[in-house]
């Protein structure tokens, strides 16, 4: 369409408590052009688009459609110069008991313009109408809450275009759809395409990107490392551009004796998120499960550790069935899980670094079910020294501890108990380089304890440091599992992408 | 200088105003500070404590049970016919009532551990279906010695004197109920903070999921919270019925609030900011009190009401402003 009216980000750095999240980006996207952007978690994308957005401002650098230089300092200067953002939490941006009409409308009911009477029966055939534009047919009096997730993308789409939405970020909208319901939301694109519509696109999935977008842009550590026309640019081009020459991180991996088979899991399956997942463990053995967000890792440890029910599969542990309906069972049986949540599900932040050591062990610590202060306190005094917690005291609250420490405490508080398997879901989440040392070390102690490791991470990295075998998550199942030293990030990134289709 | 005023008057604020509250009394009325009359406040709280130990516990779990009241009402008439209709032997006469308080407990569970019913919600709708038990089950009459049945027969049982010793009697000059009230603080205290399923429990009001995600079993603390619950609004139903010798319709229906108010005051006691049974139990001394002290000065009975009102929004502002400041 027309080249003047470009949407150009120029020059943006920003840099948060001193540490550069972005330097000197260019960024652009023109109307009726969907734009890729990619890159490794922690590579800026997000933080780009906020900025574009209006969420964070920029500490240096210009944004301009044309010729006009915009100022945008808030969500709302965003909106109004017609760029919106379609974040990927589709819950959270509706209001589930309102119709979809009227979600659609919600930005105009509360900006409180128009006749003070709603006219609904004018705001159902409006919407109609707009869903029409991009070739939906969703009932618009149906309720939020009865959609599908795909479904609700689509209102989010439609009600951006209600708003006039020049240019439109999809934030990885295709993570939590199937393969039939992203090829619906590409249509979708085509049709916001022809309209004269910009569209910034930020995905995982590779193959998808190189069939919808025009351009692809990759950032990697805060700059932008490729920027070609789709047409250019290979797979092989992008996985390389996206990973870089990875600076070696240190892990201590020490070789442990690997033991017989300690942990059986048979075809466990619930929903779409998990669908039939086979892996084993062995004593002494570190087995990594990599794969993007939403690949359903955080699932699958949920269902081996009871706390979600599972449809069907077998769990077992040293050859005694260990199936669990209950966290409570799972922990008797010897199973432990950090979760990835860690204010939420690993720790209580209001309770003491004490309390959450000894929650697990509390009946090895008591006798006729009096709690031991002694025992307990003596208990929390070795896991801290053990484990290098940072703490004050064994009585300060768990929630003012930096990350690193709180997830420290969230595998502590497992040391002590009877578990054979320990499951780690993001174990290194929000925590800083040496306190993520000592949870390798943690780790790699409990392995040579002849304990079983389950290690879900969307970091390749550690996967390859770390880990005995990799066995990659895609889509709720496991699509490959290569031996330790048998495979690069390059070949983990793209089966963790593209699922089981081979490396061309 | 402010701040530090601020940590004070959060931790020790709640006594100091107790402080105050008896200082003023006492100087007001020579008969307020004499033992006999410190005793008779603190027979006149021990029921109203029972019941507030119970919320305390559903609270600490993250709960709230609201039936207590009508659950201290049933049982007070299930105690006083137990005696007066049927001639029940005494330990039937102690055990029916726990047995109930403990099945209204087991019915909350239900509803809220395996139904899901949020607890606020589910307490209402059971506080409602016994109440309406126990004024179905009584017609709506008060239970008294040989008493008169519509059809003009009388009731052939009295009250027992041992029973009635519990809510009357004394011992080492010291009122029955007092020492029991006594117990049960010291008990509950002990249980919640130094056992197991204390300290289950208050992992589970803490965060309900990270506590299942710790291995703990919080379906099964929840329920045996309602039930202790339950039980402890029974103990006060009995109490009740042996204080006043007979079994007085919708006895315990002024109870749940006053209990929720000690609960609720009990929050600022030595700076908890959550439900502890310490706290409870000033809080509950506090509406002995003043409810003593203002009769004393010849304020209305109604007009206590507003105090008390006053005196726990006092009570939740420190708290509330704290928890709020310590967030930021």
């Amino acid at each position: 369409m027309n080249g003047a009216l470009e949407l150009e980000m120029k020059n943006i750095s920003k840099s948060f408590a001193g540490v550069s999240a972005l330097e000197g980006v260019d960024f652009a996207v023109r109307p009726g052009e969907v734009h890729a952007l990619l890159g490794a978690n922690g590579a800026g994308k997000s933080t780009l688009m906020k900025i574009l957005s209006g969420a964070y401002g920029s500490d240096a650098g210009t944004i301009s459609i044309g010729d006009r230089r915009l100022s945008i300092a808030s969500p709302a200067d965003a909106k109004a110069e017609g760029i919106h953002c379609v974040y990927q939490e589709v819950d959270t941006s509706l209001v589930p008991h309102l119709t979809v009409a009227e979600n659609m409308m919600l930005d105009r009911i509360a900006a409180g313009k128009g006749p003070m009477w709603m006219n609904w029966a004018a705001i159902g055939r409006e919407a109609e109408a707009v869903l029409a534009r991009i070739g939906s047919r969703i009932p618009v009096r149906r309720r939020a809450d009865e959609l599908t997730l795909a479904e609700k993308q689509i209102v989010l789409i439609a009600r951006v275009l209600v708003q006039e939405a020049k240019y439109v970020i999809l934030d990885e909208p295709t993570a939590p759809l199937s393969l039939e319901e992203a090829d619906r939301l590409f249509g979708i694109m085509d049709e916001l395409k022809r309209q004269g519509i910009g569209i910034v696109f930020i995905s995982h999935r590779l193959p998808e990107v190189k069939q919808v977008s025009d351009r692809i842009t990759v950032m990697r550590d805060g700059k932008v490392v490729l920027s070609e026309p789709a047409a250019d640019v290979a797979t092989g081009d992008i996985v390389r551009a996206m990973l870089g020459r990875s600076f070696e991180e240190e892990y201590p991996k020490t070789t442990v004796p690997i033991g017989e088979t300690l942990f059986e899991v048979e075809d466990i399956a619930a929903g779409h998120r998990v669908r039939g997942v086979n892996l084993t463990v062995r004593r002494g053995e570190i087995v990594a499960v990599v794969g993007l967000v939403g690949a359903g890792k955080t699932e699958l440890s949920r269902l081996l550790f009871g706390a979600d029910p599972a449809e069907r599969g077998t769990v077992r542990i040293a050859g005694r069935t260990a199936n669990a309906a209950s966290p409570a069972d799972a922990v008797r049986a010897g199973i432990a899980l950090v979760p990835e949540e860690r204010r939420k599900e690993g720790i209580l932040v209001g309770s003491s670094v004490l309390h959450n050591l000894s929650l697990p062990i509390l009946r090895q610590l008591s006798r006729i079910g009096f709690i031991s202060k002694p025992a307990e306190r003596g208990h929390a005094e070795d896991m801290i020294g053990r484990l290098g917690i940072r703490t004050a005291s064994s009585g300060q609250p768990t929630g003012f501890l930096s990350g690193g420490n709180q997830q420290k405490v969230a595998i502590g508080k497992w040391m002590a108990t009877d578990a054979e398997v320990f499951l780690f879901d993001e174990p290194t989440k929000g925590v800083d380089v040496g306190a993520k040392r000592d949870i390798f070390r943690i780790i790699g102690e409990l392995a040579g304890a002849g304990k079983g490791v389950l290690y879900l991470t969307c970091e390749f990295a550690e996967a390859l440091g770390l880990a005995d075998r990799i066995l990659v998550m895609c889509d709720g199942a496991i699509v490959k599992s290569f031996d330790r030293g048998d495979v690069t990030m390059e070949e983990l990134l793209y089966y963790a992408s593209a699922g089981k289709e081979d490396l061309a | 200088m402010n701040n530090r005023l601020l940590q004070f008057s959060y931790k020790y604020g709640a006594l100091l105003f107790i402080g105050l509250v008896v200082v003023f009394f006492s100087l007001n009325n020579e008969y307020f500070f004499t033992s006999s009359n410190l005793l008779d406040i603190l027979r006149s709280i021990s029921i109203l404590t029972f019941v507030a130990i119970g919320v305390t516990i559903s609270l600490t779990v993250d709960g709230f049970d609201l039936s207590v009241g009508s659950t201290v009402s049933l049982t007070t008439v299930a105690t006083a016919t137990m005696m007066i209709w049927y001639e029940m032997p005494l330990a039937v006469v102690l055990i029916a009532p726990l047995v109930i308080g403990a099945a209204v407990g087991l019915l909350n569970a239900f509803l809220i551990v395996k139904v899901r019913i949020p607890d606020l919600l589910a307490t209402l709708a059971v506080m409602y279906i016994v109440s309406g038990i126990h004024k179905t089950y009584t017609k709506g009459y008060s239970i008294y010695n040989n008493m008169q049945f519509q059809d003009g027969t009388k009731a052939p049982g009295v009250m027992n004197p041992d029973f009635l010793w519990i809510g009357q009697g004394k011992l080492f000059g010291i009122p029955f109920p007092v020492i029991l009230m006594v117990l049960a603080v010291v008990g509950a205290h002990i249980f919640l903070k130094y056992t197991r399923f204390g300290r289950q429990a208050t992992m589970t009001g803490g965060n309900e999921e990270a506590a299942r995600l710790s291995g703990v079993r919080v379906r099964r603390v929840r329920t045996w919270a309602y039930i202790a619950s339950g039980v402890f609004a029974s103990i006060g139903g009995i109490l009740y019925t042996a204080r006043v010798g007979s079994g007085q319709i919708d006895a315990g229906a002024p109870m749940l609030m006053d209990a929720v108010a000690a609960v609720f005051v009990g929050y600022s006691v030595f700076g908890a900011g959550r439900p502890n049974i310490i706290g409870t139990f000033v809080g509950a001394v506090l509406t002995g009190i003043l409810i003593n002290g203002l009769t004393m000065l010849h304020v209305q009975y109604y007009t206590t009401d507003i105090i008390k009102g006053a005196v726990l929004v006092l009570a939740l502002t420190v708290t509330f402003v704290h928890l709020s400041r310590r967030k930021a």
